[in-house]
C-alpha cells in the first residue's frame, strides 16, 4: 500500500507527518511511501533526504491518491475532496469540537484514525501524539517566556554584583506542566508549580520544584476520569493562592484545560495588575479561552504595568523538528500496530481497544464516541492533563493489624510454654541454650546490617568461621583412651573420624578466610 | 596447660567473630572484619591445640587451704600429634589452593562445597562422640539426644550441599526432581526422625544404638539428597543461604553434644546468618520459605498462565544501540544470571567504564536474586573493576529508572518482569521487580525469547520502548564496544 504525506496547508504550520527516519521505518514495515516535494522544507527534512531513506518525493496529485494519507493538521475541504473513497486518513481531528468534519469525512466514505483519540492507557502511550506535543510545548512555553523576560533565569554570583534567580510559577502539572518544570528547573530558576489533583504532588517534587497545595477543607477526589465543578470554599482558596503566587514570581506558565469546555480562569485582572512590571506570563491554553484575563490567541499582549502574556497557540509548531520527529515516530507506531504481518497491508482491528478509540469514521459511518471501556475514560483529547484524575487503581483494601491483645497473648503462652518445657529440661542444658539463644540474637542483629553487595562476602567469612567445628574434632582426639593400645577398635574410629574432620574443617577454614580476603580486595571506589 | 586458659580463649575467639561480621555491614570496614575472624579463628586454634597437644588441667582449692591440680585431659600421644599437623597442613593446602584458584563465576559451589564439608565434620565429630560413649559405656540420656540430632543436621546438611554444588557446577541437570509425594516424603522423613531419636534416647548402647544411629544418619543422608534435588536451579540462592543456616545449626549442635560454647555461638552466628539470608532472598522474590523448599515455580510441570498474546517484539542491533548508549546521558544496566553464564562481566565492565569516560553516568541495578547466590553480581562485578559505589541496590535505583534513559538488561529476566506489579494473575505478582521499563528505553540481552525461570513469559520484552538484542552477551556488548 502507499502512505501519501502532503505539505501541510494550513498557515503558520511548520511540521510534516513523517521524517526522512521514520520513512525507513514505513519501508520496514512494507509501505511505498509518497512524500510531496517541498512537505518536510519548514521542519529543516529537504526533499534529497527523504529520497534517500527511500521515499518517492512526487507531486501532490500523487500524494493525494495514495491508500493512507498521514498528515498533521485535520483535512481541509479540498483536500478530502482530493481523496478517494476508501482511503484510510490519519491525522488530528479533533473530534468532539468537529462534528460537521467528522460528517464529512463518513460521507466521502474515509476511513478515519483520529491521532488526538487515542485512549490513556500505557500500551498506547506509544502512540499517543497529545502527550508527545504537550510536552515540547511546555518546554517552549519556557523559552517563549525565557525570550521575553529581561533577566537571567539562574543566579549568578558575578563581579558586577549579585543576580537572584527568577521565580517561575506553573499552573497544572501534566505532561506540558512537568515539561515546564523540567525545563524551568535547567536554566536555574526556581519554580513551585500546583494541580487540583493533590496526588501529583511527587511528581512535581521528583522534578525539582516545590508543590504548593490549596488550602482548602474540601478534598474531593475524582474518581470519573475529570475534574468535577471545583467546590465554591475551594475556588476561594484557590484564587488565594494564585493571588499570593502573584506578587512573588516573575514568571506564570498556565497549562490548565478542561475538555470540551472553556478553560478555567485562574488569574484575574487584578492578579495580572498585582505583578512586577517586565513579569511574563505564557497561556498555554489561550485558544481555549486562556486561563489568564486579557490573553489573546496568538500574540504577546502588554498590560498598563508592563506584564507581558504570552497567548501562543502553536507552542509545538515552533520546534518544527524535533515535533515532526514525535508526531512522525507516534505514527510509525501505529502504523506498527495496524500492520500486524509487516506486509504493508493495514488492517485496522476494531475489536482493539486502541485501534477502536482512534476510528472515527468508517464505511461511511461516525463511529465517534467509541464505545465506553472499562479500562479508561478517556478517548477525549486531554490537552492539559491538569484537569484529569489519574485515579487508576482502586484502592486495595488494607491489611487489618492484628490486635496488640492477640499477640500479647499469644507471646505469653509461648513463654509459659518454654517455662514448663524448660523446668524439665536436663540439668546442664540451660546453661548452654541461654549462650545459644543470646548469640542468635546477635546474629540477626548483626547480619541485618550487612549490605547486600557483601552478601557473598559474608557466606564464605561464615564458612570460614564455621570451620571451628575443628575444635569439636581436636577435643574428639584428645578422649583417645590412652590406657589401651592405639589399635583398639574403638580408639582407632575416634583417631579416623578425627583426623578426617581436621582435614575437612580446616579446609574451610583456610580456604574461606583467604577466599573472602580475595573478594574484598576487588570491591573498590570508583 | 590451665583449661581456663583455654576457655578464655574461646571468649575471646567469640567476641572477635562478631566483631567479624559486624564489620561486613560496610564496604569500609569489611576488610577489617575479614582479619579479625582471622584472628580469632587463630587464637582459638593455637589454644586448643596447645591444650591437646600439652593436656590440660584445673587448679582446684582443696577443703585443707590447698591448692590441687586436677587433671582434666592428658597429653596426646606423639602420633597424634603428627596426625593433626598433617591434617591440619593438608587442609590448608587444599583451602587456600582452591580459594585462590576459583573463578568469581564459581563462587556459588564453592561455597556450596564448604557448607557440605561442616556438614560432613557434625556428622563425624557425632559418630567420634558415639564411639567413646560406647566404649566407655557411659551414656546420659540428655549427651544421647544432642548427639542424635547434630548427627541428623550434619548429615542433612552433607549431602544437601553437595548435590547444591553438583547442580551449581553443571555437573547435574538443575531442573527440580519430581518425585511423587515428595513432601510426604520429607515430612515422613522428620517423622522417622523424632521416632528414631526418642527410641535411640531410651536404647543408646549396644548393637540397638548402633543400629538407630547407622539408620538415621542414612535417612539423613537421603532427606538432604532429596530436598535438595526437587528445587530447581533459580531458587538456588536460598538454597544456599539456607544450607548456610544449617551448617550453622550443625556446628551449633556439636556444640551441644561437646559442652563447647564456642561452637555453640558460632553455630549461632551462622545459622542465624544464613536464616536472615533465607528471609531477605524470599521477601526477594515474594514466596514463603515453605514454598521454595515445597518445590519450585510452574514445578506441576504445566504452563504457567494462560499464553497471552503480547505483540510483536522488536529487534535491534548492536550498532543501533551503540547509538542510542552515545545520545544518552543516564545508564542503568541490571545483569542477571545470564550475565555470568556468558562471562560477560569483564566486557560489560569496559563497556561501562567507556561510556563514564565519555560523561555518561552509568549505574548498575541489582535485584536481590539476581545470579545464583546473594550478592553475586556484586563480586562478579568487583572483580571486573566495577566501583562498588555505581553498583546500587533495587530500591536504590528504582525510582531513578523513569529519568533514566537507557536500561542495558544483560540476562535477566524474571527480575525485571513487569507481570509483577501488573498482572494480579501472574505467578510472580507482587514480587519486587526493577522497574526497567519505566525507563526511556530498554535493550534486552538474551539468547532467545525463551522463559525466565518461572516459566513466566515477559511482557517487558513487547513494550514499545523496549528492544531484543540476541545472541551471547559478551559477544554483543564486545560488538557494542566496537561500534563505539
Amino acid at each position: 500500500m502507499n502512505i501519501g504525506i502532503p505539505l501541510e496547508t494550513l498557515p503558520g504550520e511548520t511540521r510534516v507527518a513523517a521524517t526522512p527516519k521514520t520513512v525507513t521505518q514505513l519501508v520496514k514495515l512494507g509501505y511505498n511511501v509518497l512524500v510531496e516535494s517541498g512537505a518536510g522544507e519548514a521542519a529543516s527534512f529537504p526533499d534529497e533526504e527523504y529520497a534517500e531513506a527511500g521515499a518517492e518525493v512526487t507531486l501532490r496529485q500523487a500524494v493525494w491518491a495514495a491508500d493512507i494519507i498521514a498528515k498533521i493538521n485535520p483535512p481541509s475541504d479540498d483536500e478530502i475532496e482530493a481523496m478517494q473513497p476508501g482511503t484510510t486518513l490519519i491525522s488530528l481531528i479533533a473530534a468532539p469540537r468537529s462534528p460537521e468534519l467528522l460528517e464529512k469525512l463518513a460521507n466521502k466514505r474515509l476511513r478515519v484514525l483520529a491521532m488526538d483519540s487515542v485512549p490513556r492507557i500505557s500500551r498506547a502511550q506509544s502512540l499517543d501524539v497529545i502527550s508527545s506535543m504537550a510536552n515540547i510545548g511546555g518546554y517552549r512555553a519556557v523559552i517563549e517566556a525565557a525570550h521575553e523576560f529581561g533577566s537571567f533565569f539562574t543566579g549568578q554570583v558575578t563581579a558586577a554584583g549579585k543576580v537572584p534567580p527568577a521565580k517561575v510559577f506553573v499552573s497544572g502539572a501534566g505532561v506540558a506542566g512537568l515539561a515546564a518544570i523540567g525545563t524551568a528547573r535547567a536554566l536555574g530558576a526556581i519554580v513551585r508549580a500546583t494541580d487540583i489533583r493533590a496526588e501529583v504532588a511527587e511528581q512535581v517534587e521528583s522534578m525539582g520544584a516545590e508543590f504548593v497545595a490549596v488550602q482548602s477543607t474540601d478534598q474531593q477526589q475524582s474518581t470519573d476520569g475529570y475534574a468535577k465543578e471545583a467546590s465554591e470554599d475551594y475556588a476561594a482558596a484557590a484564587a488565594k493562592m494564585y493571588a499570593e503566587q502573584a506578587k512573588d514570581v516573575d514568571i506564570i506558565i498556565t497549562t490548565a484545560l478542561i475538555p470540551g469546555r472553556p478553560a478555567p480562569r485562574l488569574l484575574t485582572e487584578e492578579m495580572v495588575a498585582s505583578m512586577k512590571p517586565g513579569s511574563v506570563i505564557v497561556d498555554m491554553a489561550a485558544a481555549a479561552g486562556g486561563n489568564v484575563a486579557g490573553s489573546e490567541p496568538d500574540t504577546v499582549v502588554t498590560t498598563a504595568n508592563g506584564v507581558k502574556i504570552i497567548g501562543y497557540t502553536d507552542l509545538p509548531g515552533r520546534l518544527p523538528t524535533q515535533s515532526s520527529q514525535l508526531f512522525a515516530t507516534n505514527i510509525v507506531n501505529l502504523m506498527k500496530l495496524i500492520t500486524p504481518e509487516k506486509d504493508g497491508q493495514a488492517t485496522v482491528d476494531e475489536d482493539d481497544v486502541v485501534q477502536r478509540g482512534m476510528l472515527v469514521a468508517s464505511g461511511g459511518q461516525v463511529t465517534w464516541p467509541p464505545p465506553k471501556v472499562s479500562v479508561s475514560a478517556a478517548g477525549a483529547p486531554t490537552g492539559a492533563p491538569a484537569a484529569q484524575a489519574t485515579d487508576q487503581a482502586p484502592p486495595k483494601a488494607e491489611k487489618k493489624p492484628l490486635d496488640p491483645r492477640i499477640t500479647y497473648i499469644v507471646l505469653g503462652v509461648c513463654a509459659l510454654a518454654l517455662l514448663a518445657l524448660f523446668a524439665f529440661s536436663p540439668v546442664g542444658l540451660l546453661r548452654h541454650f541461654m549462650v545459644f539463644m543470646l548469640s542468635v540474637v546477635v546474629g540477626f542483629y548483626v547480619i541485618g546490617n550487612v549490605s547486600h553487595s557483601l552478601h557473598t562476602p559474608l557466606m564464605s567469612v561464615t564458612n570460614a568461621i564455621s570451620g571451628i567445628i575443628i575444635v569439636g574434632c581436636l577435643v574428639g582426639l584428645s578422649a583417645i583412651d590412652q590406657s589401651q593400645p592405639l589399635a583398639t577398635g574403638s580408639n582407632l574410629t575416634i583417631a579416623f573420624l578425627s583426623v578426617v574432620g581436621i582435614l575437612l574443617a580446616s579446609i574451610n577454614v583456610f580456604g574461606g578466610f583467604t577466599v573472602t580476603n580475595r573478594m574484598l580486595k576487588m570491591f573498590r571506589k570508583g | 596447660m590451665r583449661a581456663t586458659l583455654i576457655d578464655g580463649s574461646f571468649i575471646i575467639a567469640g567476641l572477635l567473630f562478631i566483631l567479624a561480621l559486624a564489620g561486613l555491614s560496610k564496604h569500609e570496614t569489611s576488610r577489617r572484619g575479614n582479619i579479625l575472624g582471622a584472628i580469632g579463628m587463630a587464637i582459638a586454634l593455637i589454644f586448643i591445640i596447645a591444650g591437646t597437644v600439652m593436656g590440660t588441667f584445673n587448679v582446684v582449692d582443696t577443703n585443707f587451704g590447698w591448692q590441687s591440680i586436677e587433671i582434666v585431659t592428658a597429653a596426646a600421644p606423639s602420633w597424634a600429634i603428627i596426625a593433626i599437623a598433617i591434617a591440619l597442613a593438608g587442609g590448608a593446602a587444599i583451602g587456600i589452593l582452591k580459594a585462590l584458584k576459583v573463578e568469581m563465576t564459581g563462587m556459588p559451589e564453592l561455597i556450596a562445597l564448604f557448607h557440605s564439608f561442616v556438614g560432613l565434620a557434625a556428622v563425624l565429630v557425632g559418630w567420634t562422640s558415639y564411639v567413646e560413649s560406647a566404649a566407655s559405656d557411659h551414656f546420659d540420656a540428655l549427651h544421647s539426644g544432642e548427639l542424635f540430632v547434630g548427627v541428623f543436621i550434619g548429615a542433612v546438611t552433607f549431602t544437601g550441599s553437595i548435590i547444591a554444588y553438583l547442580k551449581l557446577s553443571a555437573k547435574i541437570k538443575s531442573a527440580p526432581l519430581m518425585l511423587p509425594g515428595r513432601n510426604i516424603l520429607n515430612l515422613g522423613a522428620l517423622v522417622a526422625f523424632f521416632v528414631l531419636t526418642v527410641l535411640f534416647v531410651l536404647n543408646p548402647a549396644g548393637a540397638a544404638g548402633l543400629g538407630l544411629l547407622s539408620v538415621m544418619t542414612l535417612l539423613a543422608l537421603l532427606l538432604g539428597l532429596h530436598l535438595v534435588a526437587s528445587i530447581g536451579g533459580g531458587d538456588m540462592p536460598v538454597v544456599v543461604s539456607m544450607l548456610n543456616s544449617y551448617s550453622g545449626w550443625a556446628a551449633a549442635a556439636a556444640g551441644f553434644t561437646l559442652e563447647n560454647d564456642l561452637l555453640i555461638i558460632t553455630g549461632a552466628l551462622v545459622g542465624s546468618s544464613g536464616a536472615y539470608l533465607s528471609y531477605i532472598m524470599c521477601k526477594a522474590m515474594n514466596r514463603s520459605f515453605i514454598s521454595v523448599i515445597a518445590g519450585g515455580f510452574g514445578s506441576d510441570g504445566a504452563v504457567v498462565g494462560e499464553t497471552k498474546d503480547y505483540g510483536e517484539h522488536r529487534e535491534t542491533s548492536a550498532a543501533e544501540v551503540a547509538e542510542m548508549l552515545k545520545n544518552a546521558s543516564s545508564v542503568v544496566i541490571t545483569p542477571g544470571y545470564g550475565m555470568a553464564v556468558a562471562q560477560a562481566q569483564g566486557t560489560v565492565a569496559d563497556l561501562t567504564s567507556r561510556l563514564r569516560d565519555k560523561g555518561v553516568n552509568v549505574r548498575f541495578g541489582i535485584h536481590p536474586v539476581a545470579g545464583r547466590l546473594p550478592g553475586h553480581m556484586n563480586v562478579l562485578l568487583a572483580e571486573a573493576k566495577v566501583p562498588y559505589d555505581i553498583v546500587l541496590e533495587m530500591d536504590e535505583i528504582n525510582d531513578d529508572l523513569k529519568d533514566t534513559d537507557v536500561v542495558l538488561v544483560i540476562g535477566a529476566n524474571d527480575t525485571v518482569n513487569p507481570a509483577a506489579t501488573e498482572d494480579p494473575s501472574s505467578p510472580i505478582a507482587g514480587m519486587p521487580v526493577l522497574e526497567v521499563w519505566n525507563a526511556d528505553q530498554v535493550v534486552v540481552f538474551k539468547r532467545s525469547m525463551a522463559t525466565g525461570y518461572a516459566g513466566v513469559q515477559n511482557p517487558l520484552f513487547f513494550k514499545e520502548n523496549a528492544a531484543m538484542l540476541f545472541g551471547d552477551a559478551k559477544e554483543r556488548v564486545g560488538d557494542i564496544i566496537q561500534a563505539l
